[in-house]
């Protein structure tokens, strides 16, 4: 069972790297609000316009 | 804004709906594909004439040739067309780069037409849900690096602050896929239409089935769950019952569900101790995967006279359904004594169908009749035939499920 070896630094490799991600993003404030977003990506601002934009 | 004072220029942009429209359209043929191949697999079940003497149409080549096209042809596009509409709307920007999208679209395509090529030859390596041979593989992991460069960079450029629930589940999908890919591709070729995996092997099992599982969890659940958290609200024009239980839901599937893969080695040459695990982070899954689902359904609630008259969100309710179902079914199916039961019967063969047919189909026939209008400017040609489809496609299924349940236990 040497594969143990690879797969289990991998996974917690893997783990911390999320458990990273989680505290980075916690500590710059992106679950500060857990209320407006849900409501936020209702509003759709399409622009009508037709033709290519900058 | 004022026309004297003000110099700066009102910043424009638009998004990139051809690639949306392509893989849309990818799904829907390719999901024709996938499913006549398996009505063809299974009716050889009943009588084995009707591969017709032919060995390019063999149940043990249409077999993964079925996963295949069901998995990745048509989960794939579905995932990709999903992914692509809502990051740019959920990052108010353009994709980064629209020669990457191009690139991953087509790319994906003749990746799909070599799968459909090779495997009916008997090229294969024999790894359930990783057959594609080794250049194959390669072609794999490039189109993905390029999937993973046009959508970080999207994330990078974003007009919003806040990063919606949806894009983690993205992320996640991305990096672990990626990761699973490559660590259970690494073989030795020994020509152009031939390799061996490095383990050897209870090795190899392990390996291959840690990637196995996780590719139900990371191809098969979390993007979908993404789409689940992003077409769902839209749709019933609701926001998601608790944001704040999807961020706990997001974070506590991805810490656990990597260590699931062993409850399909249960009884074999593998370690006990391995197999214990397994099984114990299985039975874990439960609770986020109910979190998840009843975050869903209660995003619903109030709207229930809406779920009876769309067609969209008759096929999101009941997927989510099915997702609930499947995942109280996969905790129980790997507890060691109900395995022995059900393990090598057709009750997995329903229960993966549950999954994949009710749970992945079923979002992605909503998130199609919810998308399609809406990228051609339309209305939908016919709501009557929707319905149809939905209730041709639930009693299908649950015909299907149930009497492979029965067929399994008994």
């Amino acid at each position: 069972m040497n594969i143990i070896y690879f797969l289990l630094p991998l996974a917690l490799f893997l783990g911390c790297g999320f458990a990273f991600a989680f505290v980075i993003s916690s500590r710059r404030g992106q679950f500060d609000d857990l209320e407006t977003p849900a409501h936020r990506i209702l509003i759709d601002e399409e622009n009508k316009r037709k033709g290519p934009l900058a | 804004m004022s026309r004297t004072g003000n110099q700066q220029q009102l910043e424009t942009f638009a998004y990139d709906d051809k690639v949306v429209k392509q893989f849309s359209l990818a799904t829907i043929v390719w999901g024709g594909i996938a499913f006549l191949v398996g009505i063809l697999a299974a009716l050889q079940l009943a009588d084995w004439h009707l591969n017709f003497g032919i060995s390019w149409l063999t149940f043990g080549r249409l077999r993964p040739l079925h996963t295949n096209a069901a998995i990745f042809a048509f989960g794939g596009n579905a995932i990709f067309a999903g992914i692509y509409y809502s990051t740019q709307r959920l990052c108010k920007a353009r994709m980064f780069s629209d020669l990457l999208s191009k690139i991953h679209f087509w790319g994906w395509q003749l990746i799909i037409v070599a799968a459909a090529i090779t495997l009916p030859l008997g090229i294969s390596q024999s790894k359930e849900y990783a057959e594609l041979e080794w250049p194959i593989d390669i072609a794999i992991t490039v189109i993905w690096v390029v999937f993973a460069v046009n959508f970080f960079g999207t994330l990078w450029r974003r007009r919003e602050r806040h990063m919606y629930v949806a894009l983690w589940f993205y992320i996640a999908t991305i990096i672990t896929v990626a990761v699973l890919h490559i660590v259970n591709a690494i073989e030795i070729p020994v020509s152009w239409y031939q390799s061996y995996p490095v383990y050897a092997g209870v090795q190899d099992a392990l390996v291959q089935w840690w990637y196995g599982h996780n590719a139900v969890a990371f191809f098969l659940t979390t993007p979908f769950l993404g789409l689940m958290y992003y077409f769902l609200p839209k749709a019933a024009n609701r926001p998601v019952y608790s944001y704040r239980l999807s961020i706990i839901h997001f974070w506590s599937l991805v810490f656990i569900y990597i260590w699931a893969g062993p409850h399909h080695l249960l009884y074999t040459a593998l370690p006990d101790w391995a197999q214990t695990l397994g099984m114990v982070f299985s039975v874990m899954l439960l609770a986020p995967s109910w979190g998840g689902m009843i975050n869903g359904l209660l995003t619903l609630r109030g709207s229930w006279d809406k779920v009876r008259s769309e067609p969209v969100l008759k096929f999101m309710a009941t997927a989510i359904t099915f997702y609930g179902m499947a995942t109280f079914e996969g905790p129980l199916l790997s507890i060691k004594s109900v395995s022995a039961l059900g393990h090598y019967t057709d009750w997995i063969i329903a229960h993966v169908h549950g999954g994949t047919l009710g749970w992945n189909g079923f979002l992605t026939f909503g998130m199609l009749y919810y998308l399609v209008p809406k990228l051609y400017k339309t209305e939908l040609y016919s709501k009557k035939l929707a319905n149809i489809h939905f209730w041709i496609g639930t009693v299908g299924i649950l015909l299907y499920i149930i009497s492979m349940w029965t067929s399994g236990i008994t």
